[in-house]
């Protein structure tokens, strides 16, 4: 009889609109799923049951630690805020943007070269940084999880083991990963990239990705 | 259901006269005030102006809008869509609304959000990094204004109150519902005030909003309230036809949009996704029976009590706002009772 699989722990950091729609894609997976608010998590319980079933409301401590993979699905300015010593070793999803109309303009993001994950890299040190799960929005990814023809998500690190465990995470909810050559090619999944916000297939999105990579060199 | 509303909703987005070109300022606010006028006429139950501090969006004052709406209406509700609390003082707010309230024989409504444009953040002189923050606590110092009578409140976002009464009092309650653009935790907030829920559905199919009502009702059981009524906005052009509803919407929807990809980084609509969201998304664009349709299945889908429309986008002339506010009150409204109650009837 063969062993049972050993589902591997997901743990997604904020309970909004992309953390909650991630967790029940991972769910859906498969994956063991924990998920923290910015409090207790009594106050996610009832949003996590109606939007993720099967993921366990937990403390941002309990989210991340044991987790293969940890999700940052908050505003980007919270970052501040997070447990940085429970990072050290992690693979890290930063799915977060630059968003103005939500985090205001943020100088040291606005005027980042090496890309907004750049900085977040620097501000959890010892983290395995990968910029993925971010260019589209929270609503195409619910609807297009599985489409017959895969919607890509770009993958930025770098660090290759790391993006290759993301990879292989973006590919069992239901995308296809594109795996860029390192975690400042992140600045084509940005604001102001033609793949930010789109829906797009492989072919698509590495094409805009070379094209903007290309532009701003 | 027992009782549906409709109601619209505009920015008091800047119009264009038939040719296409930009009304005055001035002139678009005056406009706006006529098409408060038709709503009533048009048998609608509500007119809501939202607030924007915008070259395109003359919405700024809206209070006195929809004061000067009030002086020439008898029936419809006067409300906003929506009042950004986070960057007001609620007090103030408390003055603007029972004095409309008092105008209007109790016809004064809110629907209070944090907003999704932030201009008035850097205006007002607030960090958006209070977004959530200063919401919260400025809707629990509104919730305890509604009450009247004496106000003893202490906060971060303005100074203490401590007894004051605040005038003119309401003779008439004042109905507040929460506006939400698909937060979790803005649902849950609604429902911990025991306040209705206004979804603002502005893209792709409503019906994915299902789980938004799940976890407000769930909410409001949890938080002991009572059931609540759910409404949904969403932006659209009702005329004769599907063809003359697109023809004349998607050269201002696309403009719209491409300015939106411009100050936020993103796509601008094309053709194709323009066309995906009139026929399955949240643009009820269309003709009468189209719209109604689209709206009887959201109804369906998302048990709701109200549906407001915002016939308005940049550059649409006035006279296509005010033909698909007259098609809204007198075609589609009395059109999505009759199919809804049909639904209702055969799954009875």
């Amino acid at each position: 009889m063969p062993e049972a699989p050993i589902r591997e722990r997901i743990g997604i950091l904020g309970a909004g609109k992309l953390g909650t729609v991630l967790a029940r894609l991972a769910v859906a997976a498969g994956y063991e799923v924990r998920i923290a608010g910015s409090g207790d998590p009594k106050f996610i319980a009832l949003t996590v049951d109606v939007f993720a079933k099967g993921a366990q409301a937990t403390t941002a401590a309990e989210a991340i630690e044991g987790a293969k993979l940890v999700i940052l699905a908050i505003p980007l300015h919270r970052v501040e805020s997070l447990p940085v010593d429970a990072f050290a070793g992690r693979i890290v999803v930063d799915a977060m943007n630059h968003w103005e109309p939500v985090d205001g303009p943020l100088a040291e993001y606005t005027e980042a070269s090496g890309g907004t994950s750049s900085i977040v890299a620097t501000k959890l040190p010892g983290a395995r940084i990968v910029k993925a799960l971010s260019h589209v929005g929270y609503h195409d990814l619910d609807a297009h999880a599985r489409d017959e023809r895969r919607i890509a998500l770009g993958i930025a690190s770098d660090d290759v083991q790391a993006a290759d465990a993301v990879a292989t995470f973006v590919r069992s909810i239901g995308f296809e990963p594109v795996v860029l050559g390192s975690l400042a090619a992140g600045r084509a999944l940005q604001s102001g990239s033609l793949a930010f916000g789109a829906a797009l297939e492989r072919e698509a999105l590495e094409r805009i990705v070379v094209e903007h990579l290309g532009a701003l060199k | 259901m027992s009782h549906l509303t409709f109601g619209v909703d505009t920015f008091a987005d800047v119009m264009t006269d038939q040719d296409g070109k930009r009304l005055s300022d001035a002139e678009t606010v005056r406009r706006t005030v006529e098409l408060g006028v038709i709503a009533e006429e048009s048998g609608l139950d509500i007119f809501s102006i939202g607030e924007h501090y915008r070259d395109d969006m003359l919405d700024s004052a809206n209070v006195v809008i929809l004061s000067a709406i009030a002086a020439r209406t008898s029936t419809i509700g006067l409300g906003t869509s929506v009042t950004v609390l986070s960057t007001q003082d609620p007090v103030r707010v408390f003055h603007q609304f029972s004095t409309l309230n008092a105008i209007s024989g109790g016809r004064a409504r809110l629907t209070v959000g944090r907003a999704s444009t932030t201009d008035s953040f850097p205006l007002f002189g607030f960090d958006l990094r209070d977004y959530d923050e200063l919401f919260e606590e400025k809707l629990e110092l509104w919730m305890k204004l509604l009450a009247g009578g004496p106000i003893t409140w202490d906060g971060k976002s303005r100074p203490a109150l401590t007894g004051q009464t605040l005038h003119p009092k309401l003779e008439d309650p004042l109905s507040t519902w929460v506006g939400v653009g698909g937060s979790p935790q803005s649902v849950i907030r609604a429902a911990r005030h025991g306040l209705p829920l206004l979804l603002a559905i502005i893209g792709g199919n409503p019906a994915r909003f299902a789980g938004h009502v799940e976890l407000y009702h769930r909410a409001l059981e949890q938080f002991g309230q009572p059931t609540l009524p759910v409404g949904q906005h969403s932006i659209g052009l009702v005329a004769e036809t599907d063809d003359a509803a697109r023809d004349a919407f998607w050269p201002v929807w696309r403009a719209a949009t491409e300015r939106m990809a411009l100050e936020r980084g993103w796509h601008a609509a094309t053709e194709e996704s323009f066309t995906h969201e009139v026929e399955h998304g949240a643009l009820m664009v269309g003709s009468p029976e189209t719209v109604a349709r689209r709206i009887a299945d959201s109804v369906e889908a998302l048990g709701l009590s109200r549906f407001d429309l915002k016939p308005d986008i940049a550059g649409l002339s006035y006279e296509h706002r005010e033909a698909s506010i007259r098609l809204l009150g007198t075609t589609v409204a009395p059109r999505v009772r009759e199919l809804v109650g049909a639904m209702e009837s055969a799954s009875a």
